[in-house]
């Protein structure tokens, strides 16, 4: 018998579509537990990013502490969101395994996770941009525009740091020999 | 009964390094043929499951090879590797491995998506499958809503996708009572005498040895003793 020949076997990019979505859905309150974590550490850091934008002007000594508070705060919400990432990519090892039972290739499993983890960063990070920033706004009267600014920087902060979080573990899983993924328990 | 689909030759898997590695498989090399019914038996940590991976292009030797179809599965990408899964084998497991998240026909539309093969077509033949095996009223429940022995019909009917030529079933009754793993037993054997297709299956169940062409006894990782149905018959498998 021939070896036969290999053709892509990458299904269209909605079935990867479906698998993300059915897995948001089916794990809901997981993923909003997920969601909320990252939203947390993204308002801390909106609100610290709209208190330095209310109240310009202050000493150097104040200033220099916004910064340290804004590098402190980026990274508790990188800590946040890496420690939420990888523990629902680790519960998910025997699924990865599964899945390349059934043929699938690494990059569609890596498609998977990278269009959940876009979707949770990006309504996670909006809602902890809004809770974050707007009150303090509202209070210090910080001006519309900067708000949006300060609304869009972190939300595509906590996407971004989202993306990655999720994708470095599930790359490594997806490079896994599929009888690993299945025998590793979480 | 006379092509070969599996070739081992002298495979050898160890799991860890050094003074505490453990030799899985000591130089397997077996030849498995198009349409039987084979079943691996042995006790566990004899090695009947790792030989089952590396039949399944799982898991990678330390040496020799494995020859599925007269492919050395150790010199495939993972891209090829990915498409001799979805494409040759179909898989059974103990703990079912559905995926979660979908329902039973998603289950079994998803290798065929992989395949390439239309959303249509894939729930038609998808519906075809699940009828077959007797799940006809269950296309959209999930699998944390369905029995285990449904659940393991499901993942028959997810094995049988593509058409594959092998079907590789791991200790697939383990989780099951008696009378839903004779249920499953009679389902796999009728499968392969329907669709031709080589079922291979670990397993240390007696009654799923019955129905066997050939059995190949593990033991400390070597392939101790190949029985034939008639021989079992008449030496008793009970030893």
């Amino acid at each position: 018998m021939q070896k036969r020949d290999i053709k892509n076997t990458d299904p269209p990019l909605w079935v990867a579509w479906n698998q993300a979505l059915a897995s948001i859905r089916v794990r809901f309150f997981r993923q909003l537990v997920t969601s909320i974590g990252i939203a947390l550490g993204i308002a801390f850091f909106a609100s610290v990013m709209t208190m330095r934008a209310g109240a310009p002007g202050g000493s150097a000594a104040d200033e220099s502490r916004m910064r340290w508070l804004l590098g402190t705060s980026l990274v508790m919400c990188l800590v946040g969101v890496t420690n939420s990432m990888l523990m629902s990519v680790a519960e998910r090892y025997r699924e990865i395994g599964t899945i390349k039972c059934l043929g699938a290739s690494d990059g569609f499993i890596v498609r998977v996770f990278f269009i959940e983890a876009m979707l949770l960063g990006a309504s996670g990070s909006f809602a902890g941009a809004f809770i974050g920033a707007v009150p303090i706004a509202l209070i210090q009267h910080v001006s519309g525009g900067t708000v949006f600014g300060i609304m869009l920087l972190s939300t595509l902060v906590g996407m971004s740091m989202t993306v990655a979080a999720a994708i470095a573990p599930a790359a490594q899983a997806a490079k896994m020999p599929a009888a690993a993924a299945l025998r590793v328990d979480v | 009964m006379s092509e070969i689909v599996v070739r081992t030759t002298d495979v050898v898997k160890q799991y860890g390094e050094g003074e505490a590695a453990v030799r899985a498989l000591a130089g397997v090399s077996c030849e498995i043929f198009a349409g039987e019914y084979l079943s691996i038996m042995g006790p566990s940590g004899s090695g009947k499951s790792t030989l089952f991976n590396m039949i399944g292009g799982l898991d990678k030797p330390n040496s020799g090879s494995v020859f599925v179809n007269s492919v050395d599965i150790a010199q495939l990408t993972p891209r090829e590797l990915a498409f001799l899964r979805c494409h040759t084998i179909g898989y059974i497991f103990q703990t079912f491995n559905l995926i979660t998240v979908r329902t039973a026909l998603e289950n079994v539309t998803l290798p065929m998506l992989f395949a390439g093969v239309t959303p249509e077509e894939a729930e038609d033949r998808g519906r075809e499958l699940l009828d077959l095996v007797g799940l006809g009223h269950r296309y959209h429940h999930r699998p944390t809503e369905l029995s285990g022995g449904q659940q393991q019909r499901v993942a028959i009917a997810r094995s049988l996708a593509n058409r594959p030529a092998i079907i590789l079933a791991d200790e697939p009754t383990g989780n099951l009572d008696l009378k839903t793993g004779q249920e499953i037993i009679d389902l796999l054997r009728k499968l392969n005498e329907e669709q031709q297709v080589t079922i291979i299956s670990a397993t240390h169940d007696h009654k799923m040895l019955d129905v066997s062409d050939r059995i190949f006894h593990i033991r400390d990782g070597q392939l101790a003793k190949v029985q034939t149905k008639a021989e079992a018959v008449t030496s008793g498998l009970h030893d």
